[in-house]
């Protein structure tokens, strides 16, 4: 679906994007990780053509360097917030961008029903919410049924529900066979979401992993915050050192490292030992290519 | 499922070779695609609120302008067609410019600052069909408010003073419009020069003061300085597109130009029949030069 081949994407000197090669297969979930700076946004515009590159860059086999107009034919892009006519409602909006991408203009209440914006299709897009305004984009990215999407930090404005129902959109489009790439900064997305991970640092591409290996390959180290009682807090410790976790103690309970696809079993072995869990917070370090990023998943 | 490493890229000689030919194509225009961008910059148009401010000054001036240009005879009321029309293109070459400049200069440079531009060419769609329909949405936007301001000045005057000369009236309009579209050419091409909207603006107002007021103070400070020959004069005038609106406009009711003085004689013994033409041309050329280095560009520019 998209093969890049030496891309190098420059503003001014600085090499924003260094001699990246990747591909993305039909159907296939690509993400892209990695700090600040480490050029996935760049790349995003690269492939869409708004800054000018040079290298190899083929989408649904066309040459998107030379034949930018008929490859983005088959990409449909959600940026990380939608920038549009603040005053067009989002139905016009919907209609206009199916006259430009010569989609059937009836199919944009049928869009706007996939996305679960039936009913706010009136309503002008300064009125819509931040998880609204997203639904809408990926509306508009839908229009023709493009095979592949073409995602710049879809979530990253959006609030923990917001999140996971754009997230269960993106996840029932990749079941369909659309082949997606999406840049993130989110642990959940890239692990729900990717099939592989390409880890970029600095505009070079470091490594690439699969979903399962995401956490370590990035250095990125889960764990829960568990809120106990205080009698119960030593046991606690206890009972998870000798289950085998890195647990240590804090003074509304304990903070317990375990892989990211883990992250409930100690709270059953808490519960084992009569333990009660009062609540619990998810927690994720950045340790390897988002060296010193610390941040914290609700 | 595998892992790989990768820390170095190996690069084909294919893939150099791709790399350093691939320039971008100019791709086929799409009327429907321009005609859809040129649709809704009409629409925006008519939402703006500069515009219609521009649009509800110039017909209010324009009616002002008929009902006093009588004063001078001696009587009050609107004046003939023939006696507005000359008293219309003072206005026009007040108003139009900096209509057609400000607009112009906002139209891609505020679209590059909120980012919707970014996420325009980011669709199935060609940079040049955006520059196009951009263009033909505003002229015709532009259109609509001079014929408006022309129309409803128009209207009055034949109800109140009868018909009168009103193909010199309808020939400052046409001229009018082409000196919108020069203007509006001149001010999408300073709209891809920055992408901040307020610079793109605050050069098109100092741009329209250099041609309304220095343009002129420039020619006859020249003419006296150097001892311009009257031939040299009227070629030099050639350069600001408001001249050669102000030629063809009076030329268009006035035949004889005597009242642009020894410029004006030597303009009509030298191109005689064909002057209209050639002052046409000039404007056309200043709405096709202009844009056509705006879409040079844009089409070459980074837009994010």
């Amino acid at each position: 679906m998209i093969r890049v081949e030496a891309l190098v994407t420059k503003y001014g000197r600085f090499r924003a994007v260094d001699g990246l090669s990747f591909t993305v297969a039909p159907g296939e979930s690509v993400a892209l990780w990695g700090p600040n700076g480490a050029g996935k946004t760049t790349i995003i515009r690269s492939l869409l053509g708004q800054v000018r590159c040079k290298g190899v860059i083929r989408i649904g086999g066309r040459d998107a360097r030379r034949h930018g107009k008929s490859a983005r034919r088959a990409v449909g892009y959600v940026p990380q917030e939608l920038a549009f006519y603040d005053d067009f409602g989002a139905l016009e909006a919907l209609r206009f961008f199916a006259r430009l991408k010569r989609a059937p203009a009836d199919r944009a209440p049928v869009i706007l029903d996939t996305v679960g914006l039936t009913g706010h299709g009136r309503k002008r897009i300064r009125e819509l919410s931040g998880g609204m305004k997203q639904r809408l984009a990926l509306a508009l990215a839908l229009l023709a049924d493009p095979p592949l999407l073409i995602l710049d930090e879809p979530t990253s404005n959006l609030d923990a529900e917001a999140r996971a129902s754009f997230l269960s959109l993106l996840q029932s489009l990749r079941a369909d066979g659309k082949a997606i790439l999406f840049s993130s900064h989110q642990v959940g997305e890239v692990q729900g979401l990717a099939d592989r991970v390409l880890l970029l640092e600095a505009g070079k591409l470091r490594r690439v992993c699969n979903a399962e290996e995401f956490t370590d390959a990035a250095g990125v180290r889960c764990g829960v915050k568990l809120f106990l009682e205080q009698e119960q807090i030593a046991a606690a410790v206890e009972a998870l050192t000798e289950a085998g976790y890195q647990a240590r103690r804090n003074c509304t309970g304990v903070n317990v490292e375990a892989p990211s696809h883990e992250k409930a079993l100690p709270i059953g072995v808490l519960a084992s030992r009569g333990i009660t869990v009062r609540d619990i917070e998810v927690l994720t370090e950045h340790t390897g290519v988002g060296v010193g990023q610390v941040g914290g998943e609700q | 499922m595998t892992t790989s490493t990768t820390t170095t890229t190996t690069t084909t000689a294919t893939t150099a070779r791709a790399s350093k030919a691939a320039t971008p194509s100019l791709p086929m225009l799409s009327v429907r695609t321009i005609a859809a961008l040129a649709r809704k910059e009409v629409r925006e148009s008519l939402r703006n609120r500069w515009f219609l401010f521009y649009t509800v000054a110039f017909t209010v001036l324009s009616l002002a302008l008929s009902y006093v240009s009588l004063a001078g005879t001696g009587s009050v009321g609107f004046a003939g067609f023939g006696r507005t029309a000359a008293g219309l293109i003072n206005l026009v070459l007040l108003i139009v410019p900096l209509m057609g400049l400000t607009i112009g200069a906002g139209s891609l440079s505020a679209e590059q600052e909120n980012g919707t531009l970014a996420y325009l060419i980011a669709q199935p769609l060609g940079r040049i069909e955006v520059l196009l329909g951009k263009f033909l949405g505003l002229g015709l936007a532009m259109f609509a408010s001079l014929a408006m301001g022309f129309g409803v000045c128009a209207g009055v005057i034949a109800l109140r003073a009868g018909g009168g000369n009103a193909s010199s009236f309808l020939g400052v309009l046409w001229m009018a419009m082409l000196l919108a579209l020069a203007m509006l050419s001149v001010g999408v091409l300073i709209s891809t020069l920055t992408r901040r909207a307020a610079v793109a603006t605050g050069t098109a107002v100092f741009l329209w003061l250099t041609l309304v007021f220095l343009g002129d103070l420039g020619l006859m400070g020249g003419s006296v300085v150097f001892k311009l020959r009257v031939d040299e004069l009227f070629h030099l005038s050639l350069i600001n597109p408001l001249q050669v609106f102000k030629m063809s406009a009076i030329g268009s009711f006035d035949a004889t130009l005597d009242v642009l003085g020894p410029a004006g004689l030597y303009a009509m013994r030298t191109y005689g029949d064909s002057l209209q033409a050639v002052l046409i041309a000039v404007l056309i050329g200043w709405s096709v030069v202009p844009l056509s280095v705006a879409a040079l560009i844009l089409h070459r520019k980074s837009i994010t």
